[in-house]
């Protein structure tokens, strides 16, 4: 029987599950115990779980995550909660020079079996300095693995896959997804975290995206389709490494593709995701490619300021509808 | 894709008339050509059997592309140019090879995917439609443009403008020409003619032209100087008298297909081969390789054409000769000045191959042609 819930409780069943299914797993950060965690995730878990599996933090982001990172080392499976990516700027040294070096450094003598979730993302009028999207940041580095869970089911599953990972894994949780509501099909136990998924079929032109973007790609893919452009709507999933082959595939149908990404567009994700299209689906394509990303400017704190620098549906339909139908 | 011309750089398969393994010899018609100068049948240049038709009907294939394969598979490349008729050695490259791009600067805007598109087909992109973002050629450009092969018997006006601008630019580019011309008093002949035709039935009258072809094709096959090609800078006689007969087509254009050893056929069967090839080419349906044998250009203004015409060599011949208008002029006979029929006969040379001298020879001995056409 499919089961409907929100995000967020997706989130929180799948921690649940991994501190059940295995003793070496336990959850550390801010707020994450008695609070609940800032977005509510972990809100009971502690009560269930005790405090040896779900262990509150000092606000030093960079002392948490050289804990969890030796903690890995040393044989146990920690999922790190940064309470957002904003934050995680702190914890940089730990997770780029370590975490993602150390199997590399060590010979393989050490496995990094960490896992990092943290909020990312604008929306919620948190300003300048709580509203970053910099998942492609660490999609640069070498060694990490990057999530971007933008469905229920990919939030429910993708923390057990990520688990059984031996090196480490961010996991990037949009904060404007939490309360979103969704199935999870019959019979899914698992999803992969290696290839990019089509959420909508089409073939005029392929919309690439994920995370917080992804509803606002299928908001502008049913716009789309009420005047006659079929857009096809790929949830990249994985931003390191990235999947192109399904990208590309999609472009020798399409040929032609709008990137949808919250980043700014300046040395980003989706500047990474254009030069790959160019390296590797050159010739399939009829048109420019063409990006919608956040305004070159600081989160503007202001609702209206703040919805006009975030990529809308109406911004993403237009740019799709001039590769269709040039102006 | 044979070269039908030196003007020639692509050729539209219009369709087979052979399927594979059908025995062929040299010579059989195989499939129909369209080309700037319209729809060209095109012989095989080697016995055996159809292998794989590798070219399908409405493709534009480059010259030196291949369209089929001879079955034994030893031998490839089936409907070849034949050397003689291929004077540009780079374009006789085996494989279809995507075009270079023109200059930086004169760059025609098309999307990858387009442009992939168009070396594959061998399309140009100038001239097309331009729909796509930026005002780029698009792909919908390009089926537009890749649309239905123009039917048999057609040719498109503008193509063969080009062709023909192509042809006659190297023409003046690489040849240096230099101009005789003779006029020739032709009453006695055109009395002959007269007097031949008054006793037969409309449809077995000679024209005047073909006196012309006939005085000029012996005398060619007496001055071989001027009946040839100019190849990798020495002169390659030709295997006969070929004349490429000059005919223009209706709507503007112009086809120089060849009348085969003309110095060798009566004047029965040269009107008979005239009217055969001038039907064709406005029609459709004529051979490739009547559009490469031509050694020697011959044209006639006509009736209504001008009093005389300095033409312009067609590469890689050596000569074209002109005739004028048959006009009645004041002439000076024995002392008297009468009426005469007068026709201004012109020479282009081309000077590398020969010199004026040999060209006035040829000038001289079409004129005493003209004198005595009754003479088998």
């Amino acid at each position: 029987m499919s089961a409907r819930m929100t995000y967020r409780e997706a989130c929180r069943q799948a921690i649940r599950d991994a501190i059940l299914a295995d003793p070496r797993v336990f959850l550390m950060g801010e707020d994450v115990g008695r609070y609940g965690g800032c977005y509510a995730v972990t809100k009971g878990l502690m009560e269930e779980l005790g405090e040896d599996r779900i262990r509150d933090t000092p606000l030093s982001e960079n002392t948490l995550a050289g804990v969890a990172v030796g903690a890995a080392m040393a044989g146990m499976r920690p999922i790190l909660e940064i309470m957002t990516v904003n934050f995680s700027l702190l914890a940089l040294d730990q997770i780029v020079n370590s975490a993602a070096t150390i199997p590399h450094m060590s010979g393989g003598q050490f496995a990094v079996p960490l896992v990092i979730r943290m909020a990312t993302g604008a929306g919620r009028q948190l300003a300048a300095q709580h509203s970053h999207s910099l998942e492609g940041w660490y999609a640069h580095v070498p060694g990490l693995r990057i999530l971007a869970p933008a469905t229920v089911a990919d939030a429910r599953f993708m923390l057990a896959a990520a688990l059984a990972d031996p090196n480490p894994v961010l996991i990037f949780e949009h904060v404007m997804l939490y309360n979103a509501e969704g199935e999870i099909p019959d019979g899914i136990r698992s999803v992969d975290i290696a290839r990019a998924a089509v959420r909508r079929a089409g073939g005029d032109v392929t919309i690439v995206t994920y995370g917080g973007s992804l509803p606002k790609a299928l908001a502008a893919a049913d716009m789309l389709a009420a005047e006659g452009i079929s857009a096809e709507v790929i949830d990249l999933r994985v931003l390191r490494p990235l999947d192109m082959e399904t990208v590309a595939a999609s472009l020798a149908r399409t040929r032609r593709v709008v990137i949808v990404d919250e980043g700014w567009k300046a040395g980003s994700l989706s500047a990474e995701i254009m030069a790959r299209i160019m390296e590797d689906a050159f010739w399939d394509l009829d048109a420019p490619v063409r990006r919608v990303c956040a305004a070159e400017v600081p989160m503007p704190y202001a609702a209206h300021l703040e919805q006009a620098a975030l990529p809308q549906p109406e911004g993403i339909a237009a740019a799709a509808r001039a590769l269709v139908k040039p102006p | 894709m044979p070269s039908l011309g030196a003007d020639m750089e692509a050729g539209t398969l219009v369709e087979w008339l052979v399927k594979p393994g059908d025995a062929v010899k040299r010579g059989d018609v195989v499939a129909v050509v369209e080309t700037a100068k319209g729809a060209i049948e095109i012989e095989i240049f080697h016995d055996g059997t159809i292998g794989e038709l590798v070219a399908a009907p409405g493709s534009t294939v480059p010259v030196g592309g291949v369209l089929a394969r001879l079955g034994d598979g030893s031998v490839t490349a089936v409907p070849a140019a034949r050397p003689a008729a291929a004077p540009e050695p780079a374009r006789a490259s085996p494989a279809p090879e995507p075009r270079r791009p023109p200059p930086a600067g004169t760059r025609a805007r098309a999307t990858p995917a387009a442009r992939q598109r168009a070396a594959s087909l061998g399309v140009a992109l100038d001239g097309l439609q331009r729909t796509g973002v930026d005002g780029a050629i698009c792909l919908a450009d390009l089926s537009q443009a890749a649309k239905p092969a123009p039917r048999r018997g057609g040719f498109d006006p503008k193509a063969m403008r080009a062709a023909i601008a192509a042809a006659m630019a190297r023409s003046k580019r690489e040849i240096p020409h230099y101009y005789l011309s003779l006029s020739v008093d032709v009453t006695a002949t055109l009395g002959w003619l007269d007097r031949t035709n008054a006793g037969r039935a409309p449809p077995d009258r000679l024209l005047p032209a073909v006196l012309l072809l006939r005085a000029t094709a012996l005398a060619l096959a007496g001055t071989p100087e001027l009946n040839g090609f100019w190849e990798d800078g020495a002169f390659r006689p030709g295997d006969g008298v070929h004349v490429g007969w000059a005919v223009a087509l209706r709507g503007g254009g112009l086809v120089a297909p060849a009348i085969r050893n003309a110095d060798r056929l009566g004047l029965d069967e040269l009107m008979a081969a005239l009217r055969d090839v001038v039907g064709r080419a406005r029609g459709g349906g004529l051979r490739g390789s009547e559009l490469t044998d031509p050694t020697v250009t011959v044209t006639s203004l006509g009736d209504r054409g001008a009093e005389s015409v300095l033409p312009i060599i067609t590469p890689p011949q050596v000569a074209t000769i002109g005739f004028g208008r048959v006009m009645e002029r004041p002439w000076v006979v024995d002392g008297a000045v009468l009426p005469r029929r007068i026709v201004t006969v012109t020479l282009a040379g081309d000077h590398r191959a020969t010199d004026g001298h040999r060209g006035g020879l040829l000038l001289a001995r079409i004129e005493a042609l003209l004198q005595t056409p009754e003479v088998p």
